[in-house]
């Protein structure tokens, strides 16, 4: 075979084998949106907020399918997990960076990684036996909000940190050096100089993290109750889509089927929107900065 | 001296700095010290309380029965050797799909088209989308496409090929950084000899590459061990031995779900094979970590 024959070969194969993963995220769209048709054209989508309950069903005529308190929950939960991990993830990065001595820093890095290597099922778990019956103890029932909020703020965390830390090494050192010649104090370079010239990777790191609350399927469903209803308050328990899907599945049928389905096709669209958005301000602010 | 008001504000940042680590580093360590704990006294015999050499001797015979037997009562007794078979041979399957199918767009990103490509942004932005989705999701999608439309049922290859989905974005990206971290003047050097552009990429680039693709498969490994939402619907349930490839197999973190949620008394046993699945996992790290910092060298600046 000639050499030049043979480099067409390899590209060729290397192309079918690109395309394959290239197309396996509109493979995914397609069967979702399959599978989901019957909840749009048997149940509708008003009665996916106008219901009165969820009560799904084989049948749609005999099921409610209100979605509403589930939406809530996933907002919820992932809303609170942000804003507990988003500031703890960026002063951690902060301390990497300017304040931790170089081996305190190469260790917390070291701790982070190994955070985010641990699977969810075990911070579920440890979630549903420690942190618990804690809260319990505090206020019952115990499966709450809360809890679903400290876990998977736990969860994200390390991708907040270790993203950040990323951004914030990459700013340029003569800004460092610039603000330790000028005699500024360590805090006034992190407010004013280190954190707004990393902005753009900040933010890509908060939406990632976002992105992983979520989807985060087991630890909010060891913990967080599972009622279907608003919550009113911390220490009442919800029920997120994610777990909506992993509780019902095993029995759903026809149309229930359908309505979980459709669950999931809202949090891809959802997770899809979030990550091109993200793609696109780190890109615009790439291109202010250069 | 700056006025009092300020020198206040910057003592309390700097005092909420230092105690962001403190407050994330107390509930992991927590969590581990848990982990641990809970895991170890599960194989403790509970007939010694002080440390004894008989004791360590019968705790180790324990860890052995644990990994090798069959569960009994829905896993309160008996172990997880079925279980831990299943999950082999779920990795097993996911690593031989993905492996190829990364490995040959990592190489096809990084040597055959250049950045602005249409067709390498395009497979780009939808290894960005893939990464980002949520393992239910795959679950969902492994169950319509594995399972059902391609008739599948429960199974550890349709558990696997989920699973083969889901760690492809994470393998696409570390053959990628492997490919990348050899030095440019090696490519030009070959164009000069002649070298045609395969060769180029089999003989030379592939073969220095190879500990940052080994090291991207074990952290994929840790990816799929980890992975618990994605296989209920579609590697299922059954811990009972596997006798094939399309029969139904509990993978551990099923196991550990289930074992918490569905069985009452479950809560040690979980522990004891959280135990086992996070050792394993960091065992696996760790083997990622030396080799990348044994064989890659960091990429100079030039």
């Amino acid at each position: 075979m000639s050499p030049s024959s043979k480099d067409r070969l390899l590209t060729t194969l290397l192309q079918a084998l690109a395309a394959v993963v290239g197309l396996l995220v509109l493979l995914i769209f397609a069967f979702l949106i399959r599978e989901s048709t019957p909840a749009m054209t048997q149940v509708g989508l008003s009665r996916f907020v106008a219901d009165e309950s969820w009560h799904p069903s084989a049948d749609a005529a005999h099921g409610s399918f209100n979605l509403l308190p589930i939406l809530a929950g996933t907002l919820l939960t992932s809303a609170g997990a942000i804003l507990v991990a988003a500031p703890l993830g960026i002063f951690s990065a902060v301390f990497c960076q300017l304040y931790a001595p170089p081996s305190l820093g190469w260790l917390y890095r070291r701790m982070i990684e190994l955070m985010a290597g641990v699977p969810s099922v075990v911070y579920g778990l440890w979630g549903l036996v420690v942190l618990v019956p804690w809260i319990a103890a505090l206020h019952p029932p115990g499966p709450s909000l809360l809890a679903g909020i400290m876990i998977l703020a736990l969860m994200i965390l390390p991708t907040v940190a270790l993203l950040a830390d990323a951004a914030l090494a990459s700013v340029p050192r003569e800004y460092l050096q610039g603000a330790a010649a000028l005699g500024l104090s360590r805090n006034t370079t992190t407010c004013q100089i280190l954190l707004p010239a990393a902005r753009s990777g900040l933010v890509t790191a908060v939406i990632l993290a976002l992105v992983r609350a979520i989807g985060e399927t087991m630890a909010v469903l060891m913990v967080c109750g599972n009622v279907v209803r608003m919550p009113a308050s911390l220490f009442d328990p919800v029920r997120t889509l994610t777990s909506t899907i992993a509780l019902e599945m095993g029995y759903a049928r026809d149309d229930h089927r359908a309505a979980l389905f459709a669950c999931g096709l809202v949090l891809l669209v959802a997770v899809a929107v979030l990550i091109v958005f993200a793609e696109l301000f780190s890109r615009r602010k790439t291109h202010a900065a250069a | 001296m700056p006025p009092r008001s300020i020198r206040w504000k910057s003592r309390a940042f700097d005092a909420a700095i230092l105690v962001a680590p403190v407050i994330v580093s107390g509930f992991f360590l927590w969590l581990l010290a848990d982990l641990l704990f809970q895991g170890s006294v599960y194989f403790w015999p509970s007939d010694s309380s002080a440390i004894q050499l008989s004791a360590i001797v019968d705790m180790l015979q324990h860890i052995v029965m644990f990994l090798t037997a069959e569960p009994e009562k829905a896993g309160r007794e008996g172990g997880v050797g079925p279980i831990l078979v299943s999950t082999g041979l779920i990795l097993a399957v996911c690593m031989s799909v993905a492996l190829p199918l990364g490995l040959g767009t990592a190489m096809l990103l990084s040597e055959f088209v250049s950045e602005a490509s249409r067709f390498g942004r395009a497979v780009r932005r939808s290894l960005d989308i893939l990464a980002g989705v949520p393992s239910i999701v795959f679950g969902l999608f492994g169950n319509a496409f594995f399972c059902q439309w391609l008739g599948l049922q429960f199974s550890i290859l349709a558990g696997g090929l989920t699973l083969a989905c889901m760690v492809l974005p994470l393998l696409v990206r570390a053959a990628e950084e492997g490919f990348r971290a050899v030095p440019q003047s090696q490519r030009h050097t070959a164009a000069a000899l002649g070298f045609s552009r395969s060769s180029l990429v089999l003989r030379i680039i592939l073969p220095q590459a190879a500990p940052g693709i080994l090291a991207g498969l074990i952290l994929g490994i840790g990816r799929a061990l980890a992975e618990t939402a994605a296989l209920i619907f579609t590697s299922g349930y059954v811990d009972r031995m596997p006798q094939s490839l399309l029969d139904s197999g509990r993978a551990i973190s099923v196991h550990i779900y289930d074992l918490s949620m569905n069985v009452p008394g479950g809560n040690s046993p979980a522990y004891a094979s959280a135990l086992v699945l996070v050792v394993l996992l960091v065992v696996l790290n760790f083997a990622a970590w030396w080799l990348v910092s044994r064989f890659l060298p960091r990429r100079s600046l030039s």
